[in-house]
């Protein structure tokens, strides 16, 4: 099982260790920290981010260093770091287990950060529900502190860096950067316009990059070993290093994994995960969080990076990969995850919040074999018009599952529409009054 | 006045941002672990505090599931049901609850202590089914775990079946 090298989980990966400063030190950790602070420019640090072809881990996959590169450098003001530890999508939980092992990991590359793009100021967005989470966390930004790595002077170098946790309040939307930004405000966390974009009027109107927490693990691995040594990892050139994907659903063992971008699926499923829980076989599978239209047995042989999966008409996203075994309706499938895509929808646009409702419902209909004979159509017609009529990604979302079923298992959809044909009462003919 | 009696926390919250409306969701995630709602005089406090209208802070307040506008009971039940979870059998997990506690998603027990809710995803999909309590996960639920937990809340107040910091799987070589 340990056949491939790890990077973010070799620490935790040690039976006892607990992920405090002087075990994170004597690991080898805040190295890289004292090597950018002594011999580096920020602007080689953003060189060297670049070189490795980091990106980001949250979702969209923007290359990292090409964002901090879009941080003005003429601007007098301050500058703002936010690490997005919010999160909520659903088949996720690495960052959990990365911010509750082993937070001076995250901790260090938020400092590099800092130091690269100008920022004096980090918040770390993390998710209201993640009490524990923000204690280790706020503990471990504290032992820091004591230690020198933050604060003021930072180990002499006449830098300021002060990193605050902010915990959210249970909103999915607010790992999306712009309405995390509005949340870290103090508003209703509803994503904004873009352009402009947060790099040049962020968190109150200020250049401001916001990181997800893997990403930010990453990097001081990537200072310590160099941008060629993680740009040769994975599948380069598009889609280097590793990635901690997260499996779970119907399979023997879930968790979260490191391995290399690239392996197939099936060997992540089959060979990493265990294989299926039963003697059922794998019915469908959804690549990257819930945001991510399912795959089917015949797409496991992708390759497991951003390029590949995108090729197969879904998307790497966040790495949860969730499997389903054969007997598992899809509808119902489809249902749930609509259900938790109108609980959350922000409500700012309108194709979103009225259609997701009324996707919920159609479903509802169908599934409780209430469903009509244009239902199918119906719902193409929603989904056509809410991707891309939205300000942020949600809109591409909440549509995801439901085409991707659609397309794949439409005879389910349909068998469930002809029963409740089958079954209505007919109704009475209405008499047409005359006067 | 609630923050009042707060005031050290209050004055390190706001310290931490250079807007002051920034303060909001720390200060009312304050006044709910203090009563386990978010009161009318406690939102009318904070708004004083920040320099805002009352209205503003009731918009954000409702914009955020984790914030109750009414008192529960004292443990929290919240059961994840979406996809990932209901895949392993989150819905028996409300079974067995309703069950046992003789309530409905949504529902208080009459002597105040549990509260039930049905949530979406709380971020521990590898280890499903789950409920959270209060500031704590339990995960893995079987039928007869969550017996015990919710013997023990009512007994004790606490359960030493939660989750310590996450790991799934652990690292070979330990249990």
């Amino acid at each position: 099982m340990a056949k491939y090298e790890t990077i973010l989980l070799t620490n935790m990966g040690q039976p006892g260790y607990t992920g405090s400063i002087k075990e994170y030190e004597q690991a080898g950790g805040y190295q890289a920290l004292r090597k950018v602070l002594k011999d580096m420019q920020p602007n080689q640090v953003i060189e060297e981010v670049k070189k490795s072809g980091l990106r980001g881990r949250g979702g969209a996959g923007f290359p990292t260093g090409v964002k901090w590169g879009f941080i003005p450098k003429d601007h007098p003001g301050p500058r703002y770091l936010c690490c997005n530890a919010d999160e909520s999508e659903p088949g996720t939980f690495k960052d959990r287990q990365l911010m509750e092992r082993d937070p001076h990991q995250m901790l260090e590359g938020m400092a590099i950060t800092c130091f690269a793009i100008g920022a004096e100021t980090a918040y770390v967005y993390i998710r209201g529900e993640f009490r524990l989470g923000a204690k280790i966390l706020e503990q471990a930004v504290q032992e820091a502190n004591a230690a020198g790595y933050l604060g003021q002077n930072v180990l002499g170098s006449g830098r300021t860096i002060k990193i605050f946790v902010h915990a959210g309040a249970g909103a999915y939307i607010c790992g999306e950067e712009t309405a995390l930004l509005e949340s870290l405000e103090g508003k209703r966390g509803m994503p904004r316009f873009k352009p402009p974009f947060p790099a040049t009027h962020g968190l109150y109107q200020k250049p401001t990059v916001v990181n997800n927490v893997e990403t930010m693990a990453n990097i001081p691995h990537i200072i310590n070993r160099g941008g060629e040594w993680f740009s040769k990892i994975g599948s380069p050139p598009k889609s280097c290093g590793t990635r901690v994907f997260c499996l779970s659903g119907h399979v023997k063992r879930p968790g979260n994994y490191e391995v290399p971008m690239g392996i197939p699926f099936r060997e992540f499923i089959y060979d990493v995960g265990g294989g299926m829980r039963s003697d059922k076989p794998l019915k469908a599978f959804i690549p990257g969080g819930a945001s991510a239209p399912f795959l089917t047995p015949d797409h496991l042989d992708v390759k497991m990076d951003f390029e590949a999966v995108a090729m197969a008409g879904s998307m790497l996203g966040s790495g949860g990969v969730t499997v389903m075994e054969e007997g598992t309706s899809m509808v119902w499938a489809a249902l749930r995850l609509m259900e938790f895509f109108y609980h959350e929808s922000c409500g700012k646009c309108t194709p979103c919040r009225e259609g997701s409702s009324w996707l919920a419902q159609t479903l509802q209909r169908i599934w409780n074999k209430q469903g009509r004979e244009g239902d199918l159509d119906l719902l193409d017609d929603l989904c056509r018009n809410i991707a891309g009529r939205t300000v942020c990604a949600f809109g591409e979302a909440e549509v995801g599952p439901i085409q991707s079923s659609l397309k794949y298992f439409r005879h389910e959809y349909e068998a469930l529409i002809r029963e409740a044909e089958a079954t209505r009462p007919r109704h009475k003919e209405i008499p047409v009054l005359s006067r | 006045m609630l923050l009042a009696k707060f005031r050290d926390e209050v004055e390190d919250i706001l310290s931490r941002y250079p807007v002051k409306r920034s303060a909001l969701l720390p200060l009312l995630n304050l006044a709910q672990r203090e009563e386990g709602f978010v009161s009318e005089p406690a939102m009318r406090d904070i708004a004083k505090v920040l320099d805002l209208t009352p209205p503003q802070v009731f918009e954000t307040v409702t914009f955020y599931t984790m914030f109750n506008l009414k008192p529960i009971g004292r443990f929290h039940l919240q059961v994840c049901k979406s996809l990932m979870c209901a895949l392993v059998g989150s819905d028996d997990v409300v079974t067995w609850i309703s069950k046992k506690l003789n309530i409905t998603p949504g529902q208080t027990t009459s002597d105040k202590t549990f509260t039930l809710s049905v949530v979406e995803c709380l971020g521990s999909c590898g280890t499903g089914p789950m409920m959270q309590v209060n500031d704590d996960y339990y995960e893995q639920l079987t039928e007869e775990k969550v017996g015990r937990v919710l013997d023990d809340l009512a007994r004790d107040g606490t359960c030493p079946l939660k989750s310590g910091p996450y790991m799934y799987p652990l690292p070979l070589g330990k249990s």
